[in-house]
């Protein structure tokens, strides 16, 4: 007897549907799979068959032939543990024929019947809805998280049994009560996290120019480069940067909890990822783990961070290549793994903030403290590469907090009003950029400057003797116009002023302070 | 191929400044030509790891001695050295690079473009054979032969265990006169020098004076006709000059560049000299705009400072 169920599997950050096809036959008792499987997946028979045994199923003496279709793709993962046993329970004739049509199932068995959490819940709900599925059953653990999608009731269940239970008694009230369709409020959701304890700028004293800073890099999605002596309050501030940053929309968060989903790290019960994810990797981290993949593609720290922060801590530790690695994901916004097993792209689409010390020692340029020899000093700095340098559009200097100002801790602006005006800053953006596909000023490319970023005939005046005394290069003129349109949306303003490029060209970034 | 020449202790042709001084040289070689027996040479020193100041300083210098025709000798070396050298070159004058290593050995590598102006404009000299690396060791003894070739020495900046007041020592030994720029008690890269003046050093004050004060014969064993025609071509007095560019600027601008000097300040310091009229403008703002004239200079992401020369 044959039967056919719906599963799902993950091509990056999207899924496409699996369909598991099931035949007994006559014949030597065995039991086959084919459909290109990964180790893991061909595991799954001793599962499904031991998770059976122990619910009371004896499995016939017949041949068991299980297809995962399509069958030339590579299938990984536990996930199709469930859909493997409803399709022999179904083919066995303990369900009747027909009643998992039209469902989709998920999810990971234990032998003794439990379900446990499967990677990727969200887009493979999102790929079923799309495909016409109408219900899915997954994992208890990640039910909330599959029915964010309104395209299909998601069913989460603990045990096999729930689920055979459920099947046997052929839709309608009976069954709906049997296993609920599990309901989620996303507007509630994100009311929610207004409650929770994030770090605030209050706590960072002093420093005025970098709050400045990083106060325009949140509302222009800039990247930023942070520099000062050690205990400045670089990576305080970089922490607080997610706090100022703009809500995360529900496209938003759909995407971020895709893949934080995908990559297995969704908690279990969560819904939504509603806060801007904040990731800061140690100097030793391998380009691997940072740019997603191994021999099955994962995404990496990059992706994780997608709309959010990724935060690199003392920048010139960082390997070299592994730093150059970052310069194609931070242009394209998403990266392309190319492994044996395929090609993926994951979204990466984050805001670098780097954090450096100017000198080995610290110090540089207080010379009273600073020992370090130029060629120390240059050496340091040219570990970081130009291209990566290239791409930060604001750079600041943190300056060593003195007795003073720690002790009037009180008195600095909270994340509270800071965001306030990054939001006001965030509107001017969403309508200058209605249609046009970039979100922040900090994504217009060169060929858009000058419809964005056009100037009047004095500040034209302005850049053109910025750009000669200060020997900017043609990346760093467009830069600084982009932090200004930046500034001056801050300002509200919808002209830049010589006032805004002035400030715009303090933050540039350069390798000249170091030669 | 330079023709590089060697002379020995002996040689007519060896320069005259170094016959007396103790542990003369046995061997010099040069590319380029000798410093002129008969014209005024000036030996600028100072440390590597310079600031902004002693940048300043060395600029300005090197430009008048340049400019009047006056041998500025020094070691090539990166910082004080390389810088008056330069300057020197820049305004017309000569210039002498003393190594510690073989002279066709361009150390430190950065100072590639100054040791090839030099072997025209000056020479490079060593007593090192040609090949020879640049050693630790080496540098200590070649400190004697740059004091020696020069009537005056003047020190820029120098901290107090300094490779620069080793060359003083020497300097002093030989019986030359020794100047040295005051700088303030809380630099420590200034410490070696304010030492010095304590110790009873000439006190350089402003390259002008020091150079009228070095062609009047006051200081210095060579008469000063030898150049009496260079005077007129030597520059005008630069920062006579900009101060009245200062005074005649009005307002905020004013006040900033008022405040900045050669220590770079961070905006909030600089925001501590203003008046009080001024406190709340926006300062970086105006620092930019300085920049942007040339007045003033960002040296790194937050710091400014006056632009030297």
């Amino acid at each position: 007897m044959y039967s056919a169920i719906y599963s799902g599997a993950l091509c990056g950050v999207s899924a496409y549907l699996v369909s598991v096809e099931v035949d007994i036959a006559r014949g030597l008792p065995g039991f086959s799979m084919v459909g290109s499987l990964g180790s893991e997946v061909r595991e799954s028979r001793e599962r499904v068959m031991v998770a059976l045994k122990n619910v009371g199923i004896e499995l016939p003496p017949c041949h068991i032939t299980v297809n995962l279709s399509p069958a030339d793709v590579r299938k990984e993962g536990t996930a199709f543990d469930l859909p493997i046993a409803v399709g022999v329970l179904e083919a066995m004739g303990v369900l009747p024929s027909g009643a998992a049509a039209g469902m989709l199932f998920l999810g990971e068995l234990g032998l003794d019947g439990e379900l446990k959490k499967a990677r990727g819940v969200l887009p493979i709900v999102r790929a079923a809805g799309a495909g016409g599925v109408r219900q899915c059953i997954v994992p208890g653990a990640n039910a909330k998280e599959g029915a964010v999608i309104p395209d299909a009731a998601v069913r989460g269940a603990d045990n096999i049994c729930e689920v055979i239970a459920f099947l046997k008694a052929g839709g309608g009230e009976a069954a709906d009560a049997l296993l609920p369709a599990e309901k989620v409020d996303v507007g509630e959701l994100f009311q929610r996290k207004d409650g929770v304890d994030s770090p605030d700028f209050r706590d960072v004293n002093g420093q005025t120019e970098a709050r400045r800073a990083a106060e325009i890099a949140a509302a222009g999605f800039h990247n930023l480069l942070m520099t000062g002596p050690p205990g400045a309050g670089k990576s305080m501030i970089a922490g607080r940067i997610p706090g100022i940053l703009p809500d995360l929309t529900l496209e938003e968060s759909l995407e971020v909890t895709a893949v934080v989903s995908v990559a297995g790290l969704m908690k279990e019960g969560d819904a939504l990822v509603t806060q801007r994810p904040f990731k800061s990797p140690h100097h030793t981290v391998s380009q691997a783990a940072l740019l997603g993949g191994s021999a099955y593609p994962r995404p990496g720290i990059i992706s994780l961070a997608h709309r959010g922060v990724l935060f690199l801590d003392e920048l010139p530790e960082f390997q070299r290549t592994v730093l150059d690695a970052l310069r194609q994901p931070i242009e394209e916004h998403r990266v392309n793994i190319s492994r044996v097993s395929g090609n993926v792209t994951y979204p990466s689409d984050f805001m670098l903030v780097c954090a450096m010390n100017p000198c080995p020692c610290g110090y540089y340029p207080d010379r009273n403290r600073c020992r370090c020899t130029e060629s120390q000093i240059r050496r340091y700095m040219g570990k970081i590469s130009g291209p990566i340098l290239d791409r930060v559009d604001l750079c600041v200097e943190l300056q060593p907090v003195g007795i003073a100002s720690l002790k009037t801790g009180a008195g600095a602006e909270g994340s509270a009003d800071i965001r306030g005006r990054v939001m006001r800053a965030r509107e001017r953006q969403k309508l200058r950029f209605e249609g046009s596909g970039y979100r922040f000023n900090g994504d217009i490319e060169a060929s858009c400057i000058d419809r964005y970023c056009g100037l009047g005939r004095e500040e034209q005046g302005c850049m053109e003797q910025l750009y000669h005394s200060l020997r900017l290069s043609a990346r760093a003129y467009h830069r600084i116009l982009k932090v200004a349109r930046t500034i001056a949306d801050l300002d509200g303003k919808d002209r830049i002023d010589t006032e805004h490029l002035l400030e715009a060209a303090s933050y540039r970034p350069s390798t000249e302070y170091w030669e | 191929m330079d023709q590089m020449k060697h002379y020995k202790a002996g040689d007519a042709e060896y320069p005259q400044r170094l016959k007396n001084i103790s542990g003369r040289p046995r061997n010099l070689y040069v590319l380029g030509r000798l410093p002129e027996e008969n014209r005024l040479s000036v030996a600028i020193i100072g440390a590597r790891d310079c600031s902004e100041y002693g940048k300043y300083v060395a600029r300005e210098l090197g430009t008048v001695l340049g400019g009047s025709g006056i041998a500025v000798i020094s070691g090539m070396a990166r910082g004080i050295d390389g810088i008056s050298q330069e300057a020197a070159l820049n305004a017309g004058g000569s210039s002498f690079g003393v190594l510690g290593c073989g002279v066709d050995v361009c150390y430190p590598k950065e100072n590639r473009q100054l040791y090839e102006r030099l072997k025209l404009s000056g020479g490079i000299l060593s007593e090192y054979p040609p090949g020879s690396p640049a050693l630790a060791c080496h540098f200590p003894p070649r400190n004697r032969i740059v004091s020696g070739l020069a009537d005056v020495v003047v020190v820029i900046e120098a901290r107090v265990k300094s490779g620069t007041l080793i060359t003083v020592d020497m300097a002093l030994e030989q019986g030359r006169e020794v100047y040295v720029v005051p700088g303030r008690v809380t630099d420590r890269l200034s410490d070696g020098c304010n030492r010095l003046i304590k110790q009873g050093a000439g006190i350089l004050l402003s390259p002008e004076e020091f150079l009228r004060e070095l062609l009047e014969g006051e200081i210095g064993r060579v008469a000063a006709r030898n150049l009496s025609g260079r005077r007129e071509a030597g520059k005008a007095p630069v920062r006579e000059q900009r101060r009245d560019k200062a005074e005649a600027e009005r307002g905020e601008l004013a006040a900033v560049l008022g405040v900045l000097d050669f220590t770079p300040q961070t905006p909030e310091q600089i925001r501590a000299g203003l008046p009080g009229e001024y406190q709340d403008m926006k300062i970086v703002t105006c620092l930019m705009r300085l920049c942007m004239d040339g007045r003033a200079l960002q040296v790194s992401p937050g710091r400014f400072c006056r632009a030297g020369g």
